[in-house]
């Protein structure tokens, strides 16, 4: 195998728009995650490094209203995964343990439509539903939103993971007098785990992080975290939305990390 | 429910039907396999023998047909509720539990405890010589190790009856002989079933007490190695099992159990006579190499001339491309030894041809 002849890095040019694509996609959040330390309550004039605007964060005068936000966020991430992921596993199960039914390329494209979708088509539609149904607006519609648009992001690396684990294994646990019910959990559960967790892991962070759904259906007075900093930032922009903004991608980065190599773990 | 009439039969098929929609992959079978057997489903792939093994499982539904289990009809029970274990074609072991814990598996399904099937596995380990290996996880064994654990996982549980799926296909050359002996061995030593599939004809002669020859969906030969090798029913038994010279013939004469059949070129050979192939109708003529001879002159009424083209030394024995009259080729296999004299013509010679009395045989089809 020759190395030299198709190494793309020999293109001309190459390096520089690598460059470029990643400044562009970067710098802001590096603009908000260096200024989210300065000391000055400016957001544009450096005055030095310090940590007030992430001790304002927890202690300031607005930090009970991102307290509560942080909180309703994460209640409302954990179940929205949980149940989400849960929902995904047993589709996954079908989907690819099924055999060939009626209407599976139509399954499949409904379980992932979603992610084509436009967002604010989905954000509009939810609402006209909640209120054509009647159901009054609060944390639960937020909750129901999310588990709905978590549930494709948790299938893929859930499916993913499936598609290379042979139905041999099961048939060796059935022939092994394992029950149906005994080989799915003795033996495909354990093996689908990593997938599980790292679509538990995608869809935690992606209701985490969404803003346009949650701002159509959250009732008036429930804010979840990128909600409330959004009110924040209509009232004028300080340094501590820029300490908030770049814990939250911490902690992304960190989620998303575990979630890669725990999906591409063997065994 | 029927009851099997042979009770020293480990499985009976009954007129057992396979099909795929338009697809019919087993027309018909009936065998019985016997007690304490080594029986193998030998046959090219797509005959339908991975599908009867399978179905003996209970992998797969029967269409039509009955199979029983020392007398016992099981074709409608699932997997778990038959006393037959299967050893994989990729082994199937799970790769999230030890090797100990892969073999205990089964046990503790059906219920024993936890210290009985520790016991048991531990022995069984010990027989295909894995002990020290109880604890690794599947991926640190190699292709040999992970065979013979399969092999440990599937007869710990002692199962009436063990399927085999073409288990050695896996395993380089050197290897596979040595576990081909071992499955012998292990099949002696336990008195279980085996039922063992495979396409390669010389690991169904070597370790098979009994070789049922599929093609196309139906039992096309049923019997020991040797009958089945010497005394093929069937153009496609003979063509398949080891090396053949299968020529086109027409049957002259009878005379009581012998006929005199006639190649295309007017060459003639005796041979014993078959059912279904009277005189004026033709058939086909199975000669195996290694029954002919060749000599410089004529030593039996039936020998005929040849013209050595081409000779092929293949280690064992040196194969000799003949040409005849009419275009016919024949290939004579001699082996390569001083002691029997045997001697090797070199190509452009003209020598006798003497096949070996009762090794000609006539196939109707």
């Amino acid at each position: 195998m020759s190395r030299a002849r198709f190494d793309v890095k020999s293109y001309p040019g190459f390096v520089q728009l690598t460059v470029l694509c990643l400044l562009i996609l970067y710098l802001p959040l590096m603009v908000v995650a260096v200024y989210s330390f300065n000391a000055s309550a400016s957001i544009v004039n450096w005055e030095g490094f310090s940590l007030r605007w992430y001790a304002d964060v927890f202690t300031g005068p607005e930090s009970a209203k991102f307290k509560l936000a942080a909180r309703n966020s994460f209640i409302i991430a954990i179940t929205a995964a949980t149940v989400a992921t849960a929902i995904a596993t047993l589709a996954a199960t079908a989907m690819i343990r099924g055999g060939r039914f009626r209407l599976r390329v139509l399954s499949l494209g409904l379980i992932s439509l979603p992610l084509m979708v436009p967002e604010i088509v989905t954000a509009v539609a939810t609402l006209i539903f909640f209120n054509t149904i009647g159901f009054e607006r609060g944390t639960l519609t937020i909750l129901l939103a999310h588990i709905a648009f978590c549930i494709p992001f948790a299938y893929l690396p859930i499916s993913a993971r499936m598609q290379g684990i042979e139905d041999t294994y099961e048939q060796a646990a059935l022939d092994l007098y394992a029950t149906k019910r005994q080989a799915f959990t003795r033996v495909l559960l354990p093996l689908m785990m990593p997938g599980i967790v790292s679509g538990y892991l995608l869809a935690f962070i992606i209701s985490l992080d969404d803003f346009i759904i949650t701002n159509f259906v959250k009732g008036a007075g429930v804010e979840t975290l990128p909600t409330a900093i959004f009110g924040a930032v209509k009232q004028g922009l300080k340094p501590n939305i820029m300490a908030i903004s770049t814990m939250l991608v911490g902690f992304s980065i960190i989620m998303v990390t575990v979630s890669y190599f725990v999906g591409k773990k063997d065994n | 429910m029927q009851v099997s009439d042979g009770t020293d039969h480990a499985i009976d098929v009954r007129k057992a039907v396979k099909r795929y929609g338009d697809f019919t992959a087993l027309k018909s079978i009936t065998l019985s396999i016997r007690d304490n057997e080594f029986f193998t489903l030998l046959g090219p792939s797509g005959c339908g023998k991975t599908t009867l093994l399978r179905m003996i499982a209970g992998f797969e539904d029967v269409t039509e047909g009955e199979i029983f289990l020392f007398g016992d009809e099981i074709e409608n029970l699932p997997p778990n509720k038959r006393p037959v274990n299967t050893v994989f074609q990729n082994y199937a072991l799970f790769p999230h539990m030890n090797v100990l814990e892969n073999v205990c598996f089964g046990l503790e399904m059906l219920g024993r405890g936890k210290a009985e099937a520790r016991r048991r596995a531990g022995e069984i380990l010990e027989m295909v010589q894995l002990s020290q290996f109880s604890e690794r996880k599947p991926s640190q064994l190699s292709g040999g190790q992970q065979q013979r654990v399969a092999l440990a996982r599937a007869l710990a549980p002692q199962p009436k009856v063990l399927l085999l799926d073409e288990p050695l296909s896996a395993l380089d050359l050197k290897l596979r002989k040595a576990m081909q002996l071992e499955l012998k061995h292990l099949q002696r030593e336990t008195g279980i079933t085996f039922i063992f599939v495979t396409h390669d004809q010389e690991e169904a002669l070597t370790m098979s007490d009994r070789i049922a020859v599929m093609s196309a969906g139906e039992v096309q030969q049923l019997g020991e190695a040797r009958d089945i090798y010497e005394r093929p029913e069937n153009r496609f038994v003979a063509d398949f099992i080891g090396e053949t010279n299968l020529i086109d013939v027409t049957v002259k004469a009878k005379d009581g159990s012998r006929v005199l059949c006639a190649f295309d070129n007017g060459l003639t050979l005796t041979c014993d006579a078959v059912p279904g192939i009277g005189v004026g109708q033709s058939g086909h003529m199975s000669i195996r190499p290694e029954r002919m001879k060749l000599h410089q002159e004529m030593i039996e009424a039936e020998n005929f001339r040849a013209r050595v083209i081409e000779n092929v030394y293949v280690g064992t024995d040196v194969q000799s491309i003949l040409g005849l009259d009419g275009g016919m080729r024949l290939t004579v296999r001699t082996q390569n030894s001083d002691r029997g004299k045997a001697r090797i013509f070199e190509p452009g010679s003209d020598v006798f041809v003497d096949v070996e009395f009762g090794s000609a045989r006539l196939l109707a089809h």
